[in-house]
């Protein structure tokens, strides 16, 4: 079901973002290819895979620039592609997308190496900006993912102190920002409200990803554990 | 040498020299099958407890259910056939060490094992070959070997039958009831021994039929569910294709109602959660969600609750909920976008929530005073209950109402709680 439109790395015009779609559904992969060739010209999608075997042959072939990953699929889904390609293929950027918004979804991905989370019903212009975004190296945080690592990262009551400052807590700014993402805002409105450039809220959202992927808080590592990712 | 996980304990079916239970133990352990042989024939040199461990462990461990192949050498064999003897040997030597009366005893006791061991290989047999034709002819699947495996069957029998026989001529003097009491129990006795295999396969179907029975009962309600729901709603929307509106407005409905039973209440797992706080059904986060769902199925748009923290509800917060619910209804109806978004925040002292559109806008002074949405229901039922209102609104750029709670912290603090919600809200 691979069916790769086979171009060489480097053979495309400067500045098209090589794009590969992993997900079971051939028809939902049917619906990005068409949206993403038929509206975004500087995006190209260069392969499609239904399995994690499938994938990860393809991926380590064509060495796309992103690579949109649902999350559940037979054999582990997109944790288990992320699992086997992240270590060797440090360059290529992985998306998530998915239906679901179960927590123990998005934060294994997360903590398996993506760089956003997305979900299904996203527009396809918001998709091209997150594929950009992730592309540039930033991080792409759904409302709903805001909203989780907010409360992960909330201090309730009676919550074990955190182990590493550094990783276990936010800063105050860090959580204005991802409180203005949650709210549904662009990061240009992010960066309008708070005063300060898209540049700092990109570097603040790639902090709480950061954070967020290497944190022990005992959400985070229990979500990821469930999964087997550490 | 014993691997990272190791095998599940199952004897071997094939590479074996009396049931594979030594075969089944060194794959278990990782060792060589000879040590484990040796290991038994020791063993049943301590009052025959090697030969009582392989009986046990032949009735209690199942036969491995793949068809591998091990071949069985001649070298093998002969030392297997050695161990064997040597085993039985011991184990009758130790038992008859210096006692004439003991050996007596076991010498018959032995005969009954061998015989018992011939019956029961031949119900392996038997068994595997159930597996290998994939009948399941109840339990009773003994004369499907044809007449050899009769035969060692009834020689089988025989061999308890005399063994038991002699056990009770040799060691007992009795008058004639006690005698023919026994003789019933001796009889019980051997056809229980000679039936173990089948009432273990008896009571391990039982189990596996009742497993197969829960998996399938399963399955029955989450298809009964889909049929229930998803199916209905596909009909629907493929008899109203001409109503976008109305084809939205149901997919919209479904995904929800299927989320709900996926993931919990508020759509994202959050029941499942063990962060040591007990489930609140009826708790905010319960309520908003379930606010933002109704208005999607009024208005068929699109609301998108974030809820971060939540807390039992009280007379202050379901004035908030339905607050809410009003400032959604307000965009759904006004904004001309397909899409809200809801973000509610529980704080130890507030709860803030934050309905926005990006849709049209427009001038809160503006508002005709014949208007009472925004007004009565927001405004007035905020304030009545000690929380505030903010409003935002840029025509052409969208309106965000953020509506505002405190509630009852640590120490009940309302007047400096509400103070510290207007600095906050003011940054």
């Amino acid at each position: 079901m691979s069916d790769t439109t086979d171009e060489a790395p480097g053979s495309e015009a400067a500045g098209q973002i090589r794009v590969f779609l992993v997900d079971d559904h051939g028809l939902f992969r049917a619906g990005v290819r068409a949206e993403l060739d038929r509206f975004v010209p500087d995006v190209t999608v260069v392969g499609e895979a239904g399995s994690v075997d499938e994938a990860v042959a393809a991926i380590r072939h064509l060495r796309p620039d992103v690579v949109l990953l649902d999350v559940h699929m037979p054999d582990g889904g997109g944790a288990e592609v992320l699992r086997q390609l992240r270590p060797e293929l440090p360059d290529v950027v992985f998306l998530a997308l998915s239906v679901s918004d179960a927590a123990e979804d998005v934060i294994a991905v997360i903590r398996a190496g993506a760089r956003g989370y997305v979900t299904k019903t996203i527009s396809g212009s918001e998709l091209t900006e997150a594929v950009r975004r992730v592309k540039s190296g930033d991080a792409v945080f759904s409302p709903r993912l805001a909203g989780f690592v907010l409360d992960v990262f909330s201090d309730r009551p009676g919550a074990a102190p955190p182990g590493d400052p550094e990783l276990d807590l936010l800063t105050r700014r860090e959580r204005d920002v991802l409180r203005l993402l949650a709210r549904g805002y662009a990061y240009k409105e992010i960066a309008g409200e708070l005063f300060i450039s898209v540049k700092t809220v990109e570097t603040h959202v790639s902090s709480v990803l950061r954070k967020t992927q290497l944190s022990n808080r005992y959400e985070l590592s229990r979500w990821a554990s469930d999964r087997r990712l550490v | 040498m014993v691997p990272a996980c190791a095998p599940p304990l199952v004897r071997r079916r094939s590479g074996r020299f009396v049931a594979g239970v030594a075969g089944g133990v060194a794959d278990h352990l990782g060792v060589n099958v000879l040590w484990v042989r040796a290991a038994f024939v020791l063993l049943a040199g301590i009052h025959g407890a090697g030969v009582l461990a392989y009986g046990l462990l032949w009735i209690f461990v199942p036969q491995e259910q793949a068809d591998v192949q091990r071949p069985l050498g001649r070298t093998e064999r002969q030392q297997a056939l050695g161990l064997a003897a040597l085993g039985i040997g011991a184990g009758l030597a130790a038992a008859a060490v210096g006692n004439t009366v003991v050996g007596w005893i076991v010498g018959p006791l032995g005969v009954v094992a061998i015989g018992a061991a011939v019956v029961w290989r031949e119900a392996d047999e038997s068994q595997r070959r159930r597996w290998t034709k994939g009948a399941r002819s109840g339990v009773t699947g003994m004369a499907g070997g044809g007449r050899t495996a009769l035969l060692r069957v009834f020689a089988g029998a025989i061999f308890v039958a005399s063994g038991i026989g002699v056990f009770l001529l040799g060691n007992l003097d009795l008058s004639q009831v006690q005698f023919g009491l026994l003789a019933v129990l001796a009889t019980l006795l051997g056809v229980g021994v000679l039936t173990v295999p089948w009432w273990v396969r008896l009571i391990r179907e039982l189990g596996e039929e009742r497993r197969e029975r829960i998996v399938e009962t399963e399955r029955a309600e989450i298809a009964a569910h889909l049929h229930d729901s998803v199916l209905q709603t596909l009909a629907l929307i493929q008899r109203q294709s001409d109503q976008p509106r109305e084809v939205l407005r149901l997919a919209r409905g479904q995904e929800r109602e299927l989320r709900h039973w996926l993931y919990g209440p508020t759509g994202y797992g959050r029941s499942a959660r063990a962060s040591g706080e007990p489930t609140l059904d009826a708790g905010l986060a319960a309520a908003i969600t379930t606010a933002a769902a109704e208005v999607e199925d009024t208005y068929a748009i699109d609301v998108r609750p974030v809820v971060v923290g939540d807390r039992p509800l009280d007379d202050g917060l379901r004035a908030l909920v339905l607050a809410s619910r009003e400032a959604m209804v307000n965009a759904a109806k006004h904004s001309g976008v397909g899409e809200v978004s809801a973000y509610v925040e529980v704080e130890p002292t507030e709860v803030h929530v934050f309905v926005r559109d990006r849709g049209i806008g427009f001038d809160p002074d503006a508002v005709p005073d014949d208007r009472h949405g925004l007004a009565d229901s927001v405004h007035g039922r905020m304030r009545r209950h000690g929380g505030a209102v903010r409003l935002r609104s840029t025509p052409g750029e969208g309106t965000e109402v953020h509506l505002s709670m405190p509630v009852d912290g640590p120490a009940d603090t309302e007047p400096e709680a509400q103070a510290e919600a207007q600095k906050e809200a003011t940054t």
